[in-house]
């Protein structure tokens, strides 16, 4: 909450979330410059600091992408001035050149880099271990263990990039980004940055010649991770084994120790300087065991560099375990208190006595029905696949749809009649689809849809349609504007009219975009179905490339603007089973409003769900669900 | 009165669907906590968030030190559950023989039911299922009460509010009320007040 990282109280103790305690840590640090682009577990904390930009006097922007932001931060920092630059760990790879060039180049400014991985994958396509890219650049990174550690580091990154002229990254995970803990806050300084002059002669240019300095500098970073308070060993002097562990692996270490009465025989080294790593520090602990178990998230990393130094000391003896062949803890999935107990179990010999708990044999169990997402009630998507599937269906030969992230992704599973034949990356549904479509030279006859959703069209779509444009490919871009960044909380883009700081600006209209680059440009209502279906059956027809808007609000920004209009049915003229219909409204239609009452037989609406979209009443054959009351959309 | 931690940590999970407000009215409890100057830690998962999927929260409170975010297999002291599925679907993963449920008992129909293709079983059943596995059960009808009292919105303070009347959880209503008071104003404010009182007096 807004309130909590900009409050005046050195000192004094809140819950805040991990996002939170990151956003407060970039304001202790005297930040005037922030960018982004959304992303789970990452987006609130540049939703967060937008909201806050004019109280504490700094610029905040959801960029265009990741590498815009990335790059605008660095401009900032060019002129003195601390920036933070924010993204989820598939923005990472987006980054990846102007994060190695960033790199080479060295910054002048702190600037900090927070990448939020998403380990299992909870709201993600794919998992991904950020760390590599930290390696591979040569940029320190720190990965802070709970809450209060996020804060800090992204705090003390500043100063570190600063010393080092280097920009530093900071990896949490989304149990630090969406868990919660008590956070002590610290001082917010009231001196605001100026910018510097920027000289004839300074230069921030990233070419080879300044490949040894990168190296001087990583090897600087690690002589200070040798004396870094972000690093700890606890238990005792000469353990049977040691955890070395990061992040989120430290208190399910710790919990894990506790839980088998194992603390006389298991020490706990934790790692907060993930990269470079502190050799002489970690040898110095290595020294007093012969069995480490490393504990992390996403990939060995911290464990196949710790190999690396065991290689480099021949006086180590160690067995060392951890994700690396899968032997004690799995390749694949987030860590749990779960995992990490068990591999302890399997490491010392224990057993764990856990509460008495009922088993209840397969058989006798209830059987549950599995909660799949779907679009939320009155959701444009809905209709938009349906009148795609519907067009598609009635087209000679079968259509190949290739989707793309978003909210719209879900239309490749049930909740889109699994329409997706194709899903890879942002940006990547329209450029496949123009390879696809140039197949027609050689007798490839299907029709080609791609799909993107709006803040997708300008984060990476745009060089894809001029692609598309330039070579004619033989295909159909829809483009499903619900003037929203919906799947990541309704963050603005630049087709809104609205900057993250809440200004207004003169929003950038994709349909002048695409006329621009010379598309002929459709825009149709999904909520009006029968003739959007026409357009679409029509537009596949065509040869050559062809670009579909199809514009309505997202429904969950839509219901916050708008009197809800009452939605019911008319018991009276719905035939129920009767009707031959097939229980359209909530067999096929499948909104979770369009309910069905076993007892009368009937279909019926949920009022707690329904938002009153209204679009089941033009599709109900029996006429039978009524509207009434509420406002219409702009 | 002021009640005691008996058990540390004491894990609470609070679950529901997306779009119920579970994590807003868990933020609130553990808020309350701190407050209190106990040790809370909040884990949350809602993979995608849209409504429709599935949201549980995690909730470890202890008088000595910090606990990692989530609860281990099989060691919730307390469900708090918006929804029937999902409550049996949680206390499988994460109930003993000493758990204490409280479940709303109105369905939310997944996809798969809205469909036809898979079935919503009986709320009976569903029932008897948590009463094997757990101490305790009792089913609150949260959503109608909320709807009666005049908005379905508030059916997590609802809930919150029953969670305060148990003996095992050391906050009062007071406590979750004055948080209440720091975060909302007016109508919303009277509101969630009201279904808070509500909630806490369906506490046997």
């Amino acid at each position: 909450m807004e309130w909590m990282i900009t409050a005046n109280e050195p000192g004094k103790t809140y819950l805040m979330q991990g996002n939170e305690a990151i956003s407060r840590g970039a304001l202790e640090a005297g930040i005037r410059f922030a960018a982004a682009y959304p992303g789970s577990p990452s987006s609130e904390i540049l939703t967060m600091l937008g909201h806050v930009a004019d109280e504490m006097e700094i610029y905040a922007e959801w960029s265009t992408n990741e590498t815009c932001a990335l790059e605008a931060c660095l401009g900032a920092s060019f002129a003195g001035i601390r920036s933070l630059c924010v993204m989820k760990q598939n923005g990472l790879l987006v980054v990846g050149d102007a994060l190695h060039s960033a790199s080479l180049s060295g910054v002048k400014g702190g600037l900090v880099l927070v990448v939020a991985d998403d380990p299992s994958a909870h709201s993600s396509t794919n998992e991904f271990d950020s760390r590599h890219q930290s390696r591979s650049a040569a940029v320190p990174m720190l990965e802070p263990a709970n809450m209060q550690e996020a804060k800090e580091m992204v705090r003390w990154g500043f100063e570190l990039s600063e010393q080092l002229q280097q920009l530093v990254m900071v990896r949490t995970v989304t149990r630090i980004n969406h868990g919660r803990s008590s956070v002590t806050l610290g001082e917010i300084p009231q001196h605001k940055q100026v910018p510097a002059v920027i000289g004839e002669w300074d230069r921030l240019v990233a070419i080879n010649w300044f490949k040894d300095a990168q190296i001087a500098k990583i090897e600087q970073a690690r002589t200070i991770f040798e004396e870094s308070p972000f690093n700890w060993y606890n238990g005792p002097g000469n353990p049977d084994m040691m955890i070395i562990t990061c992040g989120t692996g430290w208190l399910y270490g710790v919990e894990a120790v506790k839980a088998l009465g194992v603390k006389d025989s298991v020490g706990i080294l934790k790692i907060g300087t993930t990269w470079p790593l502190p050799e002489e520090f970690i040898v110095k602990h290595l020294v007093r065991t012969k069995k480490v178990l490393v504990v992390e998230e996403v990939d060995p990393f911290l464990e196949q560099n710790i190999a690396n130094i065991i290689a480099y000391h021949s006086e180590l003896n160690i067995e060392l375990t951890g994700r690396h062949g899968q032997k004690i803890i799995p390749r694949n999935g987030e860590l749990t208190p779960d995992v990490v107990r068990n591999a302890l179990v399997n490491m010392t010999g224990t057993t764990f006595q856990g509460p008495e708990v009922t088993h209840i044999p397969f058989e006798e169990a209830v059987p549950l029905p599995p909660r799949e997402l779907t679009f939320c009630a009155g959701c444009p998507h809905r209709a938009s696949f349906f009148l795609l599937k519907q067009s598609l269906r009635i087209h000679e030969g079968r259509g190949v749809v290739m989707g793309d992230i978003g909210c719209y992704t879900m239309g490749g599973q049930r909740a889109g009649h699994f329409l997706f034949n194709f899903l890879s990356c942002m940006g990547a549904g329209i450029s496949a689809a123009e390879g696809l479509g140039q197949l027609t030279r050689f007798g490839f006859d299907q029709p080609v849809v791609a799909l993107a959703g709006d803040s997708t069209f300008f984060h990476t779509c745009m060089p894809a349609l001029v692609n598309a444009k330039f070579h004619n490919s033989n295909m159909l871009f829809v483009i499903l504007d619900n003037s929203a960044t919906a799947m990541t909380g309704f963050q603005p883009h630049p087709g809104i009219g609205l900057t993250a700081m809440g200004k207004t600006a003169e929003p950038i209209s994709i349909q002048k975009v695409v006329e621009a680059i010379g598309c002929p440009v459709t825009v149709a209502d999904p909520f009006d179905i029968a003739s959007t279906t026409e357009i679409v059956y029509r537009l596949l027809k065509q040869p050559g490339l062809k670009v579909l808007i199809l514009k309505q609000e997202c429904a969950t920004l839509a219901v916050r603007k708008r009197k809800k209009a009452k939605v019911w049915v008319d018991y009276d003229l719905c035939r129920g089973d009767e009707c031959g219909c097939g229980r359209f409204c909530s067999r096929v239609w499948g909104c979770p409003g369009n309910i069905w009452d076993y007892e009368a037989g009937k279909a019926k609406i949920d009022e707690v769900v329904c938002v009153g979209c209204g679009v089941c009443v033009s599709l109900c054959p029996a006429g039978a669900i009524k509207i009434e009351g509420g406002e219409a959309g702009e | 009165m002021s009640k005691k931690l008996i058990k540390d940590p004491l894990n609470i999970i609070i679950s529901g669907v997306g779009g119920q407000g579970n994590i807003l009215a868990t933020e609130l409890l553990a808020s309350a906590l701190v407050e209190k100057g106990y040790f809370a830690t909040v884990g949350e998962t809602y993979g995608a968030s849209q409504r429709g999927g599935s949201v549980m929260s995690h909730v470890r409170i202890s008088a000595a030190t910090e606990y990692g975010v989530l609860i281990p297999l099989q060691q919730a002291d307390i469900i708090v559950s918006f929804e029937p599925t999902d409550t049996l679907r949680v206390a499988r993963d994460y109930a003993n023989k000493s758990t204490l449920i409280i479940t709303d008992s109105r369905p939310n129909y997944p996809l798969g039911v809205l469909i036809g293709e898979a079935q919503y079983p009986p709320v009976e059943a569903i029932e008897a299922e948590l009463k094997k596995l757990s101490g305790q059960v009792q089913i609150i009808e949260a959503t109608n009460l909320a709807l009666k009292a005049g908005n379905s919105q508030a059916t997590n303070i609802l809930l919150m509010g029953a969670l305060t009347a148990l003996p095992s959880v050391p906050i009062d209503i007071d406590d979750y009320e004055r948080i209440l008071e720091q975060r909302f104003s007016g109508q919303v404010l009277e509101m969630n007040r009201k279904v808070l009182k509500i909630g806490y007096e369906q506490v046997k």
